[in-house]
């Protein structure tokens, strides 16, 4: 009888507890169920750019002939027309990357000019970038808060306060119609420094002590012990830094008046109804390196955008 | 990015120790292209903006910055950019709030979740206009649903509805970013605060708006900042979508210094330049200043 009563209470017990455990996994999968509704919002626009570049032509310009192109007019009989939206492809085809990677050879030059841009900002604001960062995060000189402090405020400011003197200066050395024109302030960029300064400023001092004793000068101190120890940081800046010069679009249609040296990124907001055809293989050719870069290099980048949050 | 500025100056230092010329060693590089593309151009730019020409002009003080203040065009366009930051801003903020709360607690994967709200940060705005255009165009995809359950359908881009399109496209790009940040700041409350709260007997929303948003606030201020000055530079996106004259509730401050630009009155850019940098830099400041404020009654 005792022994019933225990196996009874036991049992109590055990239904409880799955009763809770029921609950709190019910409530649990709720919750995801909510944020995944949401995420699949956000990430909408890249899966159907990514569905309808597998469309052909034919079926993009039947789908979307009536939505107003950057030129303006609708065809009279289309008035009263809607576009649907379309993910899954009549019949999926790769011809929109044929036309876009093999048979115009426009895209190809536009791509690589958006690569001549980019790279040689991302390399060489590591390069200033760090070392400036080694000097306010790690060597003492009067006057390093201060400076600091304006690096800081002009990050912050709208780039066309120095837009109409930066003209006059690339036009001056020559610069005009030249990447280098863009290159260069993105190269000076300050931002770098002040993400790599985060990082660099929970380097411990002992370390930096502890080689000064042994001997080591600063140069060696800043190349064997604290890039090392930056390594996260510079992942995070090539990142942010790739993000954002990718994308430019305002720098290049005012410093390079050869539409031939456009990236991509002023390309494709200016492709018209008649390039629709080929617009969303683009578009997809065109976010694969970052989404690339993003994917490989994701813990980096939330790393870095917290520490660029965080006091320093 | 909390800046601690020396109030003590150290006193007829002409001569820079070992530790200083290194230093300068190593700031060389970002000191000359800091000089050259951005600090000079900065002071040329400022005497510019108070020229009356920029060939031969005269000093004529803070006269183009007066014509501004009663330009039709510069007034639409600081009042649009004013009113899409205070509108997107706030809203931002409480949307990136909820979603890192609800990141923050038990579910299923978290990390993959997270992955995705990020994602659109890093997509090139030029590679998503085809959709926005798709979506919003008078004949787009939204007005299709809104005609199939039977409500009328809106010109989207050409009329005040813009700004909500805006204010979308805004939301859709800085959230991510805003969430890695959130719940980084959550993760840094110990949990001991919480746990104390329980012995007190205080409830969930208790403990949500005394613990969870009072550790928050430094976390929310550099947000918070972030998305304002984010919120300036949405100009690319109606850019590509719009062009460079797009309605009139969404045409910014960008679109009228773009379009200076290009109309050689190099006067009238600058100085409307220096107006939005004069805005930025007060409040900036005046924010810095109430963060400090508010995080030192924190300790």
């Amino acid at each position: 009888m005792k022994l019933l009563l225990k196996a009874i209470s036991i049992g109590n017990d055990i239904c409880k507890n799955l009763k809770e455990t029921l609950k709190h996994n019910l409530r649990k999968l709720l919750t995801t169920f909510i944020l995944l509704f949401i995420a699949v919002i956000f990430i909408f626009p890249l899966i159907f750019t990514i569905t309808n570049s597998l469309m052909s032509e034919q079926e993009i310009n039947s789908s979307y002939s009536m939505v107003n192109s950057a030129d303006g007019s609708v065809r009279a009989d289309l008035a009263g027309s809607y576009a649907k939206l379309k993910f899954i492809p009549d019949i999926a085809t790769i011809r929109q990357y044929y036309n876009v990677l093999i048979k115009k050879l426009q895209f190809l030059i536009m791509f690589w000019n958006s690569v001549k841009i980019t790279i040689p900002i991302v390399f060489g604001q590591v390069l200033v970038g760090s070392m400036a960062a080694y000097a306010f995060s790690k060597l003492k000189f009067p006057g390093r808060e201060r400076l600091f402090f304006l690096y800081i405020i002009v990050m912050l400011m709208p780039f066309q306060v120095t837009l109409v003197p930066n003209y006059i200066i690339s036009d001056k050395l020559g610069l005009i119609n030249s990447f280098l024109s863009i290159i260069f302030p993105g190269v000076f960029s300050t931002f770098g420094i002040f993400l790599l300064r985060q990082f660099m400023v929970y380097i411990p001092n002992e370390y930096i002590e502890a080689a000064k004793v042994e001997g080591a000068n600063h140069f060696i101190i800043f190349t064997k012990i604290v890039l090392p120890m930056t390594k996260a940081g510079i992942a995070a800046l090539i990142i942010l830094a790739f993000i954002d010069n990718w994308n430019m679009v305002e720098q290049p249609v005012i410093f390079l008046q050869d539409v031939n040296m456009h990236p991509l990124s002023v390309f494709l907001s200016s492709i018209n109804s008649g390039e629709r055809g080929i617009a969303f293989a683009a578009s997809t050719v065109y976010m694969i390196p970052m989404l690339l870069i993003f994917l490989y290099g994701e813990k980096y980048l939330i790393e870095g955008i917290q520490l660029s949050g965080l006091k320093g | 990015m909390h800046l601690r500025i020396s109030g003590h100056k150290t006193k007829g230092v002409k001569s820079l120790n070992a530790e200083g010329k290194t230093a300068l060693l190593f700031l060389s590089p970002s000191l000359a292209g800091f000089l050259l593309f951005y600090l000079v151009p900065f002071f040329w730019g400022m005497y510019y903006s108070m020229l009356s020409s920029p060939v031969n002009g005269k000093f004529v003080g803070i006269s183009n910055y007066l014509d501004l203040l009663h330009n039709e065009y510069f007034l639409k366009a600081a009042l649009n950019t004013l009113l899409f930051t205070f509108l997107s801003v706030p809203l931002s903020l409480v949307i990136s709030i909820s979603l890192a709360l609800l990141l923050n607690k038990n579910i299923f994967g978290k990390e993959k979740l997270r992955t995705l709200f990020v994602t659109p940060l890093v997509v090139p705005v030029a590679s998503v206009v085809l959709v926005w255009q798709v979506l919003f165009d008078s004949h787009g995809s939204v007005n299709y649903l809104m005609n199939q359950v039977g409500l009328q359908p809106v010109d989207w881009m050409n009329s005040n509805w813009a700004r909500l399109v805006l204010i979308i496209m805004y939301l859709w790009k800085t959230t991510g970013y805003n969430i890695v940040l959130f719940l980084a700041g959550l993760q840094n409350i110990p949990s001991q605060y919480y746990e104390a709260a329980e012995i007190d007997g205080a409830g969930t929303f208790k403990k949500f708006t005394s613990i969870t948003l009072v550790y928050l606030t430094p976390t929310a201020f550099f947000v918070f900042i972030m998305s304002i000055i984010n919120s300036f530079k949405v100009f690319r996106e109606t850019y590509l979508i719009a062009g460079a004259y797009p309605h009139d509730s969404i045409y910014m401050l960008q679109h009228y210094m773009n379009n200076m630009f290009t109309s050689l009155d190099y006067q009238k850019l600058t100085s409307a330049a220096f107006i939005m940098a004069a805005f930025i830099f007060v409040l900036v400041f005046a924010l810095f200043r109430i963060e400090r404020k508010i995080s030192s009654t924190l300790v």
